[in-house]
């Protein structure tokens, strides 16, 4: 397949606030730890709702908290969920979230707990979720063309096949969708640790490149502030190390191949935030995997490209997450968490732009509708980023 | 049958891509930057996704990898030889 990609078209859900998204789910998002028992019970209630538990949103304070919100308010904002309800144990939180979601159009509903219990609170709370949901389920799909797409990459458990095959064919992907408009989006600010001057010198301009530069340099002064040790004990993780990867440069050097040899770097995003047109930018990101995943989905990517060496597991509860996998012993054993095989690759059967076209045929595929293997298999993995501890 | 690949003739590694190469094996690898293919005896056995060395390295010496510093050699390293975190370490952190 070699597909026309300036007329190219998928399938998807336009959302009030013109977005397309490739999903159309109705999520119960809990404010804080407290109401994840509540958001529960409503998606057990109500079929074909989610509840998006997590352990925070207590006491949390000042830059950290502001990045709590950022993810919620973007998570819920995100074009491939249609409607909301949040619950959070008191009403302050709650109605900022809420308001943060409803600036996109969409339907969403808030409910804190205090004064009313669990009971009442899920009585509620799942009369409204059955309401989203039926209305939800009628709307359709409709073409988009491919500026309309927003794409992100992140790798994990990366071995050197990663660098080699799988990373290099998300290169080659986004290097035939950048020039169609398509909004991308990489990260992982430590692991470019090694290659930092080979994206600096793929930035647009000095001033992308001085914010680009700045990010770096504030992940590696916290990692100094914190480190122990040389971190070879955490990064490279003892999964890369087993699949022959050395040192963190090494692993940065396959990393950075995802943005392929052509695509620019337009601009320069902190966590969870929102870009500002298309292009290809640069967020500023844990490298754990599903940290990095959630924080893409909550700065609005629908769809998300994940090339894996060991095999990496991971999913995420709104976004589909597509497995690519360039190590044929990984393909032997984990197959059933793999959704493009291009170890062709590396037995020189397959050509980069072969092993792209065929990405890009997945990515169509899971556009309009296709489940990812992450997805068949319940990933939900939904993980927020911390910066300290809480007041 | 490609055992091996190198990203540039200029690196001083290659992955091995296939599994079972044993200390002794007579293997083949592919220079994907210039396309050409080099042969290697192999000198350990070397793991799928471990690295040999395609140049003598000593004490000191800055791997090359993607035409590019991946670390420095903690232990001397000869060709066709296993190349990771015994010989290898990072010059970061």
């Amino acid at each position: 397949m070699s597909q026309d990609l300036s007329t190219a078209t998928f399938s998807g859900y336009r959302r009030e606030n013109g977005r397309v998204g490739v999903r159309n789910h109705v999520i119960i998002l809990p404010v804080d730890d407290l109401s994840n028992s509540a958001c529960e019970a409503v998606a057990n209630n109500i079929t074909g709702t989610m509840a998006l538990p997590h352990p925070y949103g207590r006491l949390q304070f000042g830059e950290d908290l502001d990045l709590h919100f950022r993810t919620l308010i973007g998570t819920g904002a995100n074009p491939n969920v249609a409607a909301v309800v949040v619950i959070g144990i008191e009403n302050g939180w709650t109605q900022k979230i809420v308001d943060g979601i409803a600036a996109t159009g969409k339907p969403v509903t808030g409910f804190g707990i205090e004064q009313h219990g669990d009971h009442e609170t899920i009585m509620e709370a799942s009369k409204v979720a059955k309401e989203y949901v039926q209305w939800a389920s009628e709307l359709q799909r409709e073409d988009a063309p491919i500026n309309e797409l927003w794409v992100s990459t992140k790798c994990g458990e990366s071995d050197t096949t990663s660098g080699c095959g799988a990373n290099p064919t998300v290169g080659n992907a986004f290097d035939k969708v950048y020039p169609h408009g398509a909004t991308l989006l990489f990260g992982e600010t430590s692991e470019v640790t090694g290659g930092e001057h080979l994206v600096a010198e793929r930035c647009r301009n000095d001033e992308v490149r001085e914010r680009f530069m700045f990010m770096f340099n504030r992940y590696q002064d916290m990692i100094n502030r914190h480190k122990t040790s040389d971190l070879s004990d955490s990064q490279p993780t003892k999964g890369n190390i087993e699949g022959g990867l050395t040192t963190i440069e090494e692993k940065a050097l396959g990393n950075i191949q995802k943005i392929g040899k052509e695509c620019v770097v337009d601009g320069v995003l902190d966590k969870a935030e929102a870009p500002t047109g298309p292009g290809l930018w640069f967020m500023d990101s844990s490298s754990a995997a599903a940290e990095m995943v959630t924080l893409a989905a909550a700065a609005g990517y629908v769809v998300h490209f994940f090339p894996t060496g060991q095999g990496n597991i991971i999913g995420n509860p709104i976004v589909p997450v597509i497995k690519i996998c360039a190590n044929p012993r990984t393909i032997r054993t984990m197959s059933e968490h793999v959704d493009v095989d291009v170890s062709g690759l590396l037995r020189k059967e397959m050509t980069p732009s072969e092993a792209g076209d065929k990405l890009l045929e997945s990515m169509f595929r899971t556009a309009n509708g296709r489940l990812t293997s992450a997805e068949a298999l319940g990933h939900r993995e939904f993980v927020l980023t911390r910066l300290y501890e809480s007041a | 049958m490609i055992d091996f690949v190198v990203h540039d003739e200029g690196d001083s590694v290659g992955v091995v891509v296939v599994e079972g190469v044993k200390a002794g094996d007579e293997i083949t690898g592919w220079v994907m930057d210039q396309d050409k293919d080099i042969r290697f005896k192999a000198t350990s056995d070397i793991p799928i996704g471990h690295k040999l060395a395609i140049k003598a390295m000593k004490e000191g010496d800055t791997v090359i990898k993607y035409g590019t510093d991946i670390g420095k050699v903690v232990a001397d390293i000869g060709t066709g030889e296993h190349a990771h975190v015994h010989n290898i370490k990072t010059k970061r952190w």
